[in-house]
């Protein structure tokens, strides 16, 4: 799995764009999520895709080639931080609730919803601890889940910034490109 | 000055340079024609869309400046498909305009409503929808930029109706691109730089392959230049063809799946290969597994996503060709690979004699020796415009091109019938040229309705048909890997001559080699189009071939029959 980090024009399409260059490139996409930057106009983006290094630089490369993205970089080689955040509905009837309750408090969770024969599990983490507590969910009886998809961040100092923004001097050599 | 979006568009193409626009009119683009009329853009009006998508692409290939296409809303727009993923796979600046429904009935399956730009996303290096009045001028302006920097390509700009219809201040300079910032990277990798002179300076056995990427470059000088000091021969991709003189001893030729042999065994023998605006395609490596497994490799590659991409290399410089090529030459020492060169041609062998030009006269007429004398009779100073087939890769074999841009031909895609309105293209950027087209029965009966395009235009062009009655690359590949069972592939054709004449164009038939010449040099005297019907023999093969997925150094030669027996040197 190689774990690719853009910045994108915060633009309606681009993630269009942007799934149909891994479809081109018949590279299989395990997530892809997207969200606002503190900059209205960019959003981050987190592709994890299966794929080798070769194929990960291949991607990396063809996407900075797209017009709206702005930056992509491979950071599967870098100390980093991956999260991934579930919704879990699981069947839980008077008898196991509490038995359950302390399942869920040991992979820190947090119960967000109770119902007569259910309850709703929130938790975050890495896919595997995710995939961990699904394990032991699963004979209680999974009745829906949701989840978001990775986000990652380089750890420490190494800084994964947007490009600045565009200045005087961007349009006016955008302008003598012309011609 | 207030003015429509429609006026918008056409002051912003004039600002921009543009003369020609080739496109088709029809409802959601209708406003675009009318102020169209007012100015003074000269506009091409075309038969089917295919055909102006290929038209500004053969512009753009005969000029390396923007070709522009124009079409409609729906059907209009789905015609252009085929040619911007022409353009694409060449890397060709072409922008295509399309007219789309009013943005009010976007989504709601509307009267000649398609998502263009959902369709051709991955074809095009960029696209977008239009439909508001205040962005067309920076729009139009930003796809002019895309399609011709870096790496080129096609870009299709959708604007909508309303948007054409719409008012709004036109002002020059508050329109002004305004590109997204993209993060630069620093290309230059001086360990790589290093890398590959220390390899340039060494190599015993070293070969360039050029492909078009010199040409896009502008870096014929350069790589000239380069070529003399480092005394390194030179093999062709089909789209590098013409990058450097053919009659420079250094140029061995095209390479790859009809290239000559010895160049392919040359490449598979050498101990350096220097890939330079070329990008390792299929037809030109043959097996990966054992392509030029002795060989280390640089890459000079402007587009950092082909580095590594199918040959693994051992230097990459990502930059432009001329600017690299430069950057090297103070480092490269004049070597004499005199043992090497005449290696090279040691491996020529029977080649020579093997080849269809020296074979006695057989009293069959070849399509080589239509190209061949095509050749020396235009002293091969034509822009010669090929369409896909055997005969294309019988030009590249046959027609030495000196010069850069007298070569265009669909590589990537190789699309049928792409000659013809390409040379329109071709011809109308270059007046002053000679154009040839050079086109198959198939592919000719593709596009053939552009001759009304010619007529209309009063365009001079010379089209030469090589007609053998049969769709020629497939049926070779299923005499030599299905056991000739030809089907689908014999072809039924109209008396193209007659054809020609009911579109009033002169036209000529020749089925003897001796009126070949003959028919060339008065088609040439004549100002206007002529159309030659060119019989050929039919079943022909191209030689040498290197099967798909076969190694490249495993080529089919043409067979030993008599007529090859008593072949003498030329």
């Amino acid at each position: 799995m190689q774990t690719i980090v853009a910045y994108v024009q915060n633009k309606p399409g681009v993630l269009n764009r942007v799934a149909s260059l891994t479809r081109r490139l018949a590279i299989n996409i395990d997530s892809l999520t997207v969200g606002p930057t503190d900059n209205v106009e960019i959003a981050r983006m987190t592709i994890c895709a299966h794929t080798d290094e070769r194929g990960a630089t291949r991607l990396e490369a063809s996407l900075e080639k797209l017009v709206d993205v702005l930056l992509a970089e491979n950071i599967s080689d870098r100390p980093m931080l991956e999260r991934d955040l579930a919704l879990i509905k699981v069947a839980a009837g008077q008898q196991n609730r509490p038995h359950l309750m302390e399942l869920i408090k040991v992979f820190r969770g947090r119960v967000v919803d109770v119902a007569l024969d259910s309850l709703i599990v929130e938790v975050s983490g890495t896919v595997d601890k995710i995939d961990g507590l699904l394990e032991v969910l699963r004979p209680f009886g999974v009745l829906e889940m949701a989840r978001t998809g990775r986000i990652a961040m380089t750890r420490g100092n190494d800084l994964l910034r947007p490009p600045a923004e565009a200045g005087q001097e961007a349009a006016g050599s955008k302008a003598s490109a012309e011609q | 000055m207030k003015l429509t979006g429609a006026e918008i568009l056409c002051e912003t193409l004039t600002r921009l340079g543009v003369k020609h626009i080739f496109g088709y009119p029809g409802g959601a683009i209708l406003p675009v024609y009318d102020a169209l009329g007012k100015s003074k853009l000269h506009h091409i009006l075309v038969r089917h869309e295919q055909g102006a998508t290929h038209m500004a692409d053969g512009y753009a290939r005969a000029t390396g400046g923007v070709g522009v296409a124009m079409a409609t809303s729906g059907p209009g727009a789905t015609n252009m498909v085929t040619g911007i993923a022409t353009a694409m796979l060449d890397s060709s600046p072409v922008v295509c305009i399309t007219g789309q429904v009013s943005s009010k009935l976007l989504g709601t399956d509307a009267f000649q409503e398609v998502d263009i730009t959902g369709i051709t996303m991955p074809i095009t290096k960029h696209n977008v929808v239009v439909s508001k009045v205040e962005d067309i001028a920076r729009t139009v302006r930003e796809a002019f930029i895309i399609a011709n920097s870096g790496r080129p390509g096609p870009v299709l700009v959708d604007i909508t109706k309303d948007a054409q219809q719409a008012t709004a201040e036109f002002d020059w300079e508050a329109s002004a691109p305004k590109l997204p910032v993209k993060r630069q990277r620093n290309n230059h990798d001086q360990e790589e730089f290093d890398r590959a002179v220390e390899l340039l300076n060494s190599a015993k056995r070293p070969l360039i392959l050029a492909g078009r990427g010199i040409i896009l470059s502008g870096a014929m000088r350069a790589f000239e230049q380069f070529v003399h000091t480092s005394n390194i021969p030179v093999a062709m991709t089909l789209l590098g063809i013409g990058c450097f003189p053919a009659s420079d001893p250094l140029n061995l030729g095209m390479m790859g799946m009809h290239g000559e042999a010895w160049v392919n065994n040359a490449i598979q023998e050498a101990d350096l290969l220097i890939a330079v605006g070329m990008r390792f395609d299929d037809r030109v490596t043959g097996d990966l597994r054992v392509y030029a497994r002795n060989a280390k490799k640089i890459h000079i590659e402007v587009d950092r996503a082909e580095i590594n991409k199918n040959v693994k290399v051992d230097a990459a410089i990502i930059g432009d060709a001329g600017e690299t090529l430069a950057a090297l030459l103070p480092h490269i020492h004049e070597r004499d690979h005199g043992a090497w060169l005449a290696h090279i041609t040691g491996l020529k062998g029977d080649s020579a004699v093997r080849d269809i030009q020296s074979l006695p006269d057989s009293g069959h007429l070849y399509a080589a020796h239509v190209i061949n004398d095509l050749w020396k009779v235009t002293g091969g100073n034509a822009i010669v415009v090929t369409d896909v087939g055997q005969h294309q890769m019988w030009e590249a074999q046959y027609y030495h091109h000196n010069a850069p841009r007298t070569l265009i031909t669909s590589g990537g895609l190789g699309t049928m019938g792409f000659a013809l309105p390409a040379a329109i293209g071709a011809k109308m950027a270059r007046p002053d040229a000679e154009v040839w087209v050079i086109v198959g029965d198939g592919g000719f009966q593709m596009t053939m309705c552009e001759l009304a395009t010619i007529v209309q235009e009063k365009i001079n062009i010379k089209i030469a048909i090589i007609n053998n009655g049969f769709l020629g690359m497939v049926r070779q590949w299923q005499e030599f890997f299905y056991d000739k069972r030809y089907v689908a592939t014999p072809l039924v054709a109209p008396n193209f001559a007659a054809l020609a004449n009911s579109f009033g164009i002169r036209g000529e038939t020749v089925t003897a080699r001796k009126d070949v010449v003959p028919t060339i040099e008065a088609a040439r005297k004549s100002d206007q189009t002529v159309l030659i019907d060119f019989r050929v023999e039919q079943e022909d093969s191209v030689y040498p071939m290197v099967a798909a997925g076969a190694a490249l150094h495993d080529m089919i030669r043409r067979p030993n029959n008599p007529l090859v027996e008593t072949a003498t040197e030329p």
